[in-house]
Order: C-alpha cells, then sequence, then structure tokens
C-alpha cells in the first residue's frame, strides 16, 4: 500500500556511438514517431501523476508510446533521466528495485524454470530471510487465493500458460509489496483465458490492499480495470481520467479513437454558432448540441469554424425517413444477434453504426444490405466536437 | 512411392553402417593388436586378429609405466581444468551476455580472436610464464593454460543471451543482488552447456599431448596421454605394448562417456537455453 507521485518523469535513451557518428555528417534520421533530440530519443516526456493508496492505475496506448517504460522506471529497471518518483513521500530516484519493495508480473511470466511453483513463490520471502513457517503460511495463502495449491511442487514447464501467469502473480503478492506493476501480464494468453484471467485480477485486487500500476494495449483491459486509465502516444500523457470519463469526454481524436471499439466515427463537419446557440452540421444533418457543451463551448469563447465530429458507432441512430439525417450507403452488414453492425460510406468516409436488431417497438431492423442507403442522426450530448489539430473544442 | 522411400532408407543404414565401421576399425585393430606378439604385429599381409589373446603386453606395459600416478596426474588436470573453466567461462560468459560495462565490446573482440588464432603459438609465452613462476615440473604447471578457456567464454556467453532478460529482472525485483542472480538464477539454467563444455574441456584436457611434455620432463608429472608417448622409440615401436596402454589410458574416458552420453549429444546439438 503506498501512494506514488510522478513529476515530470522523462526517459531520454542517449544515441549510440554508431547513431552520433551518423548524426554528425547529417544521416537521415530513423524514422519515429518519438522527439529526437541531440541528447537522444525521448522515450517518456513529463509524465505527471499523483497516484493515490490502493488505486489500480492503468497505463495504455500502442506499442512504443512509452507505457511500459514509465513501468519500469517505476520499478528501478530504467534509470529516470529527469524528474522525481516518491512512493510514500520518499524520493526513490537513485534507490535499488529491491528496496523499493516493488513486485512486478511480467508478460513472460519470468518464472524461474529450475525452480518448483513453491520455490518460485518463497524466492523473494528467502531472499528476505523470513523464518521457514512464515514462508510457508504465506506461499499456501497465495496459492489458495490463486488456486495454485495443487501445482506447488510442479515445475513451470509443466504448467499451462494462464497457471504459469498465477504463479508469477503468486510471486509478486506474497512479499506483500508496497505497489504491485503489471506489464502487460495477459498477453500471452488466449481470448477466452484472458478473459478469465481479467476477471481473476479484479478478485485479486479485492483481497489484496495495494497499489496496482498495470501497462497494457488493450481497451478492454483498461476499461475494466482500471480505476483511473492514463492513455499516452509518443511519450507523451494523452489524458488521465476514469474509465467513464475518458470514453464519454476524450480529450483528443487519438484518445477518442484508441478508447471504444469499434472505433468512433470521425466526419469533416462545421461547427455553427445561431443565435447564441452551437450546432455541428455534417452531410445534410443539423444537430443543435447538448446544453453542457453548449455551455462548455461558450466559456471556452469557441468561435464557429471547420471542425471533426466525432460520433460512436453505437451513438448512430437510424432514422425513418430522409430529412435532417446524414445518408450512408451500406458495405457490408454484419448480423451480431442482438445487434447489427453496418460498415457503411457516408459523407466520403468509413463508417460503422451499430443498431439492435429490434427498435423500441419490436420491428425488426435486419432488411438492409449492400448498396442500401441508411439514414442516420445522432444525439447533440452523443457527440464530440474537435479542432482540426484534434483537440476536444470543450476542454 | 512407398518402394522409392523403403529403398532410399536402406541407402541411409548402408551409409551410416558404413560410417560406423570405419568409425569402430582403427579401435578394434588397437584392441587386437594389443593381444599379439611384436612379428605378430609387423607381419605382411597384415592379421587382424591375434594367434592367441595373450596378456604380457598389459603387464609390461603396467611395470614400465607409473600407470596410478599417471591416472591420478590426468584426473588432477581434467579436474582443474574443468572446474576452472567452467567457473571463469561462466562469470565472464554470464558478464559479456547481461552486463553493460564500459570496454566489453573490445574485450570480448580480443577474445574471439583468441579462439581465431592457433594453440601453438601461445605455447612459448605460456612456458615463459610457467618458468618465471618457478612451476615448471608441478601440477599447476599442467593445469596453467586451461584456467581460462576462450571458447568456453563464447559458448556460456551464447547461452546466456538465450535467457530472456525478464528472468534477471524478476530476480532483481525479488531481491536479489548481481552476484545471486548470477548464482542462484542465471548459473542453473545453463546446465546442459555447462555439461558440454565439461565435456569438451575434459576430452582436450585429456588429449593434450605437447603442453604437458613441455612443461614436464619427470615421467611421474605426466599425464597419461605424455607417458605413453614415451612408448615410442627412437628406431623401432612396440606397438602392442603402446596398444595396450592405450587401451588401459581409453578407459576413464570411456566410462565417463557412457555416463554423460546424453549431455554430451545435447551439448553438441547446441540446445543451451530452453
Amino acid at each position: 500500500m503506498a501512494a506514488l507521485n510522478l513529476k515530470g518523469i522523462t526517459k531520454i535513451y542517449p544515441h549510440s556511438a554508431d547513431q552520433k557518428k551518423a548524426r554528425k555528417k547529417g544521416a537521415p534520421e530513423k524514422k519515429t514517431n518519438l522527439q529526437v533530440t541531440a541528447e537522444g530519443v525521448i522515450a517518456v516526456q513529463k509524465f505527471d501523476l499523483d497516484i493515490k493508496d490502493k488505486e489500480f492505475i492503468v497505463l495504455v496506448g500502442p506499442s512504443g508510446c512509452g507505457k511500459s517504460t514509465t513501468l519500469r522506471m517505476v520499478a528501478g529497471l530504467e534509470e529516470i533521466s529527469g524528474g522525481e518518483l516518491y512512493i510514500d513521500g520518499q524520493l526513490v530516484n537513485d534507490v535499488e528495485p529491491k528496496n523499493r519493495d516493488i513486485a512486478m508480473v511480467f508478460q513472460s511470466y519470468a518464472l524461474y524454470p529450475h525452480m518448483t511453483v513453491y520455490d518460485n513463490m518463497a524466492f523473494p520471502l528467502k531472499l528476505r530471510k523470513m523464518p521457514k513457517d512464515e514462508i510457508d503460511r504465506r506461499v499456501k495463502e497465495a496459492a489458495e487465493i490463486l488456486d495454485i495449491t495443487q501445482y506447488l511442487s510442479r515445475k513451470p514447464k509443466a504448467l499451462s500458460g494462464g497457471q504459469r501467469q498465477r504463479v508469477a502473480i503468486g510471486r509478486a503478492i506474497v512479499r506483500e509489496p508496497k505497489v504491485l506493476l503489471m506489464d502487460e501480464p495477459l498477453s500471452n494468453l488466449d481470448a477466452k483465458l484472458r478473459n478469465q484471467m481479467r476477471a481473476e485480477i479484479i478478485k485479486l485486487r479485492q483481497k489484496i490492499n495495494t497499489t496496482f500500476i498495470y501497462v497494457t494495449h488493450d481497451q478492454t483491459e483498461a476499461m475494466t480495470l482500471g480505476d483511473r486509465i492514463v492513455i499516452m502516444k509518443d511519450g507523451f500523457i494523452q489524458q488521465i481520467g476514469t474509465p467513464q470519463e475518458v470514453f464519454d469526454h476524450p480529450a483528443n481524436i487519438f484518445v477518442a479513437g484508441f478508447i471504444g471499439m469499434p472505433q468512433m466515427n470521425m466526419f469533416n463537419a462545421k461547427l455553427l454558432s445561431e443565435g447564441g446557440k452551437y450546432f455541428v452540421s455534417v452531410g445534410g444533418c443539423k444537430t443543435e448540441l447538448s446544453t453542457d457543451k453548449q455551455a462548455a463551448l461558450s466559456s471556452h469563447k469557441v468561435p464557429a469554424q471547420d471542425i471533426t465530429l466525432g460520433v460512436r458507432p453505437s451513438h448512430m441512430v437510424l432514422a425513418k425517413a430522409p430529412g435532417n439525417t446524414l445518408t450512408a450507403t451500406v458495405d457490408v452488414a454484419e448480423m451480431m444477434g442482438s445487434e447489427i453492425h453496418f460498415h457503411a460510406n457516408a459523407d466520403g468516409r468509413d463508417v460503422v453504426v451499430i443498431v439492435p436488431t429490434m427498435d423500441t417497438n419490436g420491428e425488426r431492423v435486419d432488411s438492409f444490405h449492400a448498396g442500401d442507403k441508411l439514414n442516420l442522426t445522432f444525439s447533440g450530448s452523443a457527440c464530440h466536437v474537435f479542432s482540426k489539430d484534434g483537440k476536444n473544442l470543450e476542454f | 512411392m512407398k518402394h522409392s522411400s523403403k529403398s532410399g532408407k536402406i541407402l541411409v543404414y548402408l551409409l551410416l553402417i558404413l560410417g560406423s565401421a570405419i568409425m569402430i576399425f582403427p579401435f578394434l585393430w588397437m584392441f587386437f593388436t594389443s593381444f599379439k606378439t611384436v612379428p605378430e604385429s609387423m607381419s605382411v599381409p597384415a592379421t587382424i586378429f591375434p594367434s592367441a589373446f595373450r596378456l604380457d603386453k598389459y603387464k609390461e606395459v603396467l611395470s614400465k609405466l607409473p600407470f596410478v600416478k599417471l591416472y591420478w596426474n590426468t584426473i588432477l588436470l581434467v579436474f582443474f581444468r574443468v572446474i576452472c573453466a567452467v567457473v571463469f567461462s561462466s562469470m565472464a560468459g554470464y558478464a559479456f551476455a547481461k552486463l553493460k560495462f564500459r570496454g566489453k565490446g573490445l574485450l570480448f573482440t580480443i577474445i574471439l580472436m583468441q579462439m581465431s588464432l592457433p594453440s601453438q603459438i601461445f605455447l612459448i609465452p605460456q612456458y615463459q610464464m610457467v618458468a618465471k613462476m618457478g612451476l615448471v615440473n608441478t601440477i599447476f604447471a599442467l593445469v596453467f593454460p586451461g584456467l581460462v578457456s576462450a571458447f568456453g567464454v563464447f559458448f556460456l556467453r551464447q547461452t546466456y543471451l538465450s535467457i530472456p532478460e525478464e528472468i534477471g529482472e524478476a530476480a532483481y525485483l525479488d531481491g536479489c543482488n548481481q552476484w545471486q542472480t548470477f548464482y542462484k538464477v542465471m548459473f542453473p539454467l545453463t546446465g546442459t552447456s555447462v555439461a558440454a563444455l565439461t565435456i569438451f574441456t575434459a576430452v582436450f584436457a585429456y588429449g593434450d599431448l605437447m603442453w604437458p611434455q613441455i612443461v614436464n620432463n619427470d615421467v611421474t608429472k605426466f599425464t597419461l596421454s605424455a607417458g605413453l608417448a614415451t612408448l615410442r622409440g627412437m628406431n623401432t615401436t612396440d606397438f602392442p605394448m603402446l596398444m595396450a596402454g592405450s587401451l588401459l589410458a581409453m578407459l576413464p574416458m570411456v566410462i565417463l562417456y557412457l555416463i554423460f552420453q546424453r549431455q554430451f549429444v545435447e551439448g553438441i546439438a547446441g540446445t543451451g537455453g530452453k
């Protein structure tokens, strides 16, 4: 159990001797989205985050966004190039990993192949010279929590992927660490096992009192596990918030596209200001924004302008007749049972529209095929207004 | 289709049998010659089987050479060379594979260069070092060139490279220091490679002829191979006696091979890290 404060944490990987020579000669840089300076490649930039005691924080983002690097800096496996890291108010930048009272679960499990499950779990306790009966008690208790008691005498190679991951978690929790770090712990598991283990982690969290930092690239894991989510891209934090906050109010187009499955639909649209009210107009559809969006835009004195309009697939509504609607042509209709996913083209953009198989009047809406026209509308509270440079204009 | 695969199989077996016969023939020749008389061993046309299985040459060689001493010296030589090669190569291999330090690339290049040079060019400097230490004609002198093995360092470095970084990092987070990470976690994972290195080093040390003859001139400080070399005369050689001595000298290696056969094969197959 511990509170963590990350203040302006930065990670710079210095250039190798060869890279320095190439830079001197003016050779073209290798293509990367990360910022490259004379010092090196900046993997994480000014990462500010206060983590409360027992909070479950999820770092999420695409590959190479710096989430694992941040986690490794917290663990002490990577040197911190700039900024300060506090654990329970103590500056730990230069503290050895073993003295930070942190445990970590790796994507590849990182179990010791020559030790039994029991020895794997007892290993960190033995190193701390804990009495044998206390080691035994803790290992058996953790094994019971994780339902691996029957495997204690087996070697890791005799276990399945899911069982190995449980052992890795067991090895981490027997120490009762202040902070438990998890680096994509479910990525090596198949889809079914991943869902099962995700539920196990939620249960585990209720059983053990500790602060979690969890890294994943899977937005479903992030949404279901985290108290708060930190969305990262190219070394920068894009947004920090609860799962509902980042889903309902994405700070920019990247977050809007990354969180939510299928992705949010984006349209080239116009923000109109008429009679002191804001409207959005796309294709033939003009919609008045909701009261809270009106208030947010007014408070920022946002002028009428060209915008990128975001609407989630499940927030698009099928209108009975054309009128104040956006017309889309169906490319593919996927019947999912309770709903249909239409892949369509609207206003020159590929969009996805999710509609229930049966509308509120009990009428079936499954009679659309490729080439058919859809008349779409959306509510003024369910759309998101982004400036052309990608920022949410409500913020 | 079935027919051609069957005849192909027969051809493969024939080739394998031929290869085995070529490999085994010198050993059989040695075995049978050790029971022959000298004229029998030199007779033309050559005969494979002895006229009678006499043990005279075994008795003669045992009286001529201090075999117990030679065995003991060889055991010491093999034991210390293996221990030193395994301990130092493991530590150096781990350092080259897993640690970051200045000059690592240069040092490793020097080791690779040493591997590519013929070992004979080190004989004179090594002899001078042993001589200056006043250790000529000692057991230590026999062990000296094998204290560190460039091949061992390279071989175990490759094995350590195949162990995922995360295992070392997990040990580090669990509370191990660098030394504990090495000997409690990493070293036990290199079992197959260490067994292979042990066998390679032992076989090489066992057969090493030149160095024991250069550094020692007292037959009681000789190894088996150097001792056997004294049986060769300037003008003529008692081949049955030499073969009897060779068979006696071979025995420990054959026994060791039979015990560690699996590790030997796995080591050569180069499976190192599982």
